[in-house]
């Protein structure tokens, strides 16, 4: 019976820590947007930094997500900034489509979950064939998806009149509508009049939201599954895990969180254009979550809010901006991997939470 | 009726024949050996009978269930589950939670379960770390159950391995050189879990070793690989008295 009792309290302290973990990024959430919100009130924040709260936002949910696949699932993806796209364009485009026959935050909530579903079912999509393929095949392909996607929307146009939706790849004129239509998407200027439904506070709702997607998919039998196939591939098929579904479950709940990410983004400009979600934009977020520890959700949002507020924030230098944000990213990327702050900060972490064993790395 | 009869089991990769005309006949209940000079085939036996190459030739079944050509997932699912020559754990993971994928296929919740953490997580996941730390304990792992398996000293990886092969519940056990790397104390140690496995779990057990020690001293039956063709087979003493099987070990 000894022995027993000895079992739960070892699976205890399991559950407590990885508990502790859970609980840890929620908190750092919740106080920072404390902390933000009383700045507002008291007027302690410049317009600059308030400006960019629901960016902030928006690459935070996109970086837990790509440290979904990156991190959870072990694949690369190159092409987070085309799902963004999705999702920001069907929500923006659902949105204009309703307009104001519905109540804002109603129509908000719609048009989150339109943009979520709509990134999922592009990520399933883009799964289904390149999953099942091993090495760099998922970056190769979800780079030219990121790009193709955004060269198709540059060239859509969609108008709506009392017949229904009008499509055209050539111009405005062939849509063919009734003078009374409405033309929604214009082609490479993108949708324009979108409600500005974007606040912080939805913002960071959104990112508890995807915390606790991501989180308690990472530890559930679905996310043990997940991290099997990222460790050992033969040895996860040999006891009997799908190994293609599980990949293709990360990815697809991935994207839909990159979508809810657009959403955000679309709803907080008066114009959406694809000029923001080419390459680059998805070689940032690779970048927040290679910085902040692949698979470390802790780190993905600290790297996020860090590197999105930076060049912002350095604006003051001028021509040495660029510069100082190198060596932000070395001294971050030196504090992360070096193996003497590797060491340094067990010990540091060892002596904060008194407890034993070499495990105690990452923040998962 | 034989737990795994396999009849003319041959796969050639180009011209070469890595296995020809295997035949293999085990029954419930039996620790059975699979023996042979390196290169001989037996790693490529096990790869056949667990799905990771299409057998040219020949049937395999499994209690009676033809499984020939089924994928790797299947045929773990109809009951054959295994270890490697080459330790394949999942080492980002705690010790508990490898053997807690094995139970992947027994204890079921949808990722959607998971996600909004219903009353239905926690019962499952209750029951899936209480068995987990039973056969933890079976290889004395339990004490580890919370360090990353990578970290893990090599002896109790190779436990691990055979730990998590458990959790799928099977009917017939591979085991691909498990005393690979140990010294006699840890092999001595680890003949007397096998046979506990073998006693304990009722459980078929076919294993590839080259510790001739270990091989005479749990197995009761013997198959010898030479060439990809079968050498001898039979009774273990008798097998390993046979004059083309000491040819084949130590030259003529």
């Amino acid at each position: 019976m000894n022995e027993k009792q000895n079992n739960h309290e070892i699976i205890r302290r399991m559950r407590r820590k990885s508990l502790r973990n859970s609980l840890l990024n929620y908190g750092i959430v919740i106080v920072v947007f404390a902390i933000m919100q009383t700045m507002i009130a008291t007027g302690h924040i410049s317009s600059l930094l308030k400006g960019l709260l629901v960016p902030l936002c928006v690459y935070v949910i996109a970086a837990l997500s790509l440290n979904l696949v990156v991190g959870i699932s072990g694949e690369l993806s190159l092409g987070h900034a085309g799902f963004m796209c999705i999702g920001a364009y069907t929500s923006a485009f659902f949105s204009n489509v309703v307009g104001d026959s519905m109540p804002d935050l109603p129509r908000f909530i719609l048009a989150i979950l339109v943009g979520a579903v709509f990134a999922g079912i592009f990520g399933i999509l883009i799964g289904i064939p390149v999953l099942r393929l091993k090495g760099d095949y998922l970056a190769i392909v979800t780079l030219a998806f990121g790009e193709i996607i955004k060269n198709l929307l540059n060239v859509l146009y969609v108008g709506v009149d009392s017949h229904g939706l009008h499509f055209s790849t050539t111009s405005a004129m062939d849509l063919n509508m009734e003078p009374t239509g409405r033309q929604i998407v214009k082609g490479a200027l993108g949708i324009s009049g979108t409600p500005k439904n974007s606040t912080f506070t939805i913002g960071v709702v959104l990112i508890i939201i995807t915390l606790i997607v991501v989180q308690n998919l990472v530890n559930s039998r679905s996310g043990r599954a997940i991290m099997s196939t990222r460790d050992n591939r033969i040895a996860a098929e040999s006891i009997g895990i799908p190994v293609t579904k599980y990949k293709l479950l990360a990815f697809s709940v991935s994207a839909s969180l990159a979508g809810v990410a657009g959403v955000l983004y679309a709803h907080n400009l008066a114009t959406l254009n694809t000029k923001k979600f080419d390459y680059n934009t998805s070689i940032l977020i690779l970048v927040f979550v290679v910085l902040g520890g692949i698979g470390n959700m802790t780190g993905s949002m600290i790297a996020a809010v860090i590197l999105t507020a930076l060049p912002e924030m350095l604006r003051f230098l001028n021509n040495y901006r660029m510069l100082i944000y190198a060596i932000v990213l070395i001294v971050i990327m030196l504090f992360n991997w070096a193996p003497a702050s590797l060491d340094f900060r067990s010990r540091m972490r060892e002596r904060l939470w008194k407890k034993h064993g070499s495990d105690a790395e990452g923040g998962r | 009726m034989a737990m795994l009869d396999v009849t003319k089991l041959s796969i050639s990769f180009g011209g070469l024949h890595a296995v020809d005309d295997f035949n293999l006949n085990i029954e419930k209940g039996e620790l059975y050996g699979l023996i042979g000079p390196n290169g001989a085939g037996k790693t490529t036996v096990f790869n056949l009978l667990t799905g990771v190459y299409k057998p040219t030739e020949g049937i395999i079944r499994l209690d009676g269930k033809d499984i020939t050509g089924k994928s790797t997932i299947e045929i773990n699912r109809a009951g054959i589950a295994r270890t490697f020559q080459n330790i394949r754990l999942f080492k980002d993971m705690p010790v508990l939670d490898n053997v807690k994928a094995g139970f992947h296929n027994h204890y079921k919740y949808s990722a959607l379960t998971g996600i909004l953490r219903l009353p239905r997580y926690r019962e499952i996941e209750n029951t899936m770390d209480e068995r987990s730390m039973d056969i933890l304990k079976v290889f004395d792992l339990d004490k580890e159950a919370d360090l990353m398996a990578g970290n893990l000293p090599y002896g109790k990886q190779r436990k691990l391995e055979i730990a998590r092969a458990l959790a799928t519940e099977p009917k017939l056990l591979l085991l691909d050189e498990p005393a690979a790397g140990m010294n006699p104390n840890e092999t001595a140690e680890l003949m007397e879990t096998i046979r506990f496995v073998r006693d304990e779990f009722d459980m078929t057990i076919l294993l590839i070793e080259h510790d001739m020690k270990l091989v005479a001293g749990i197995c009761e039956k013997l198959t010898v690989l030479n060439f990809g063709r079968t050498l001898a087979q039979g009774v273990t003493s008798e097998v390993l008295s046979d004059p083309a099987v000491i040819a084949a070990y130590l030259g003529e």
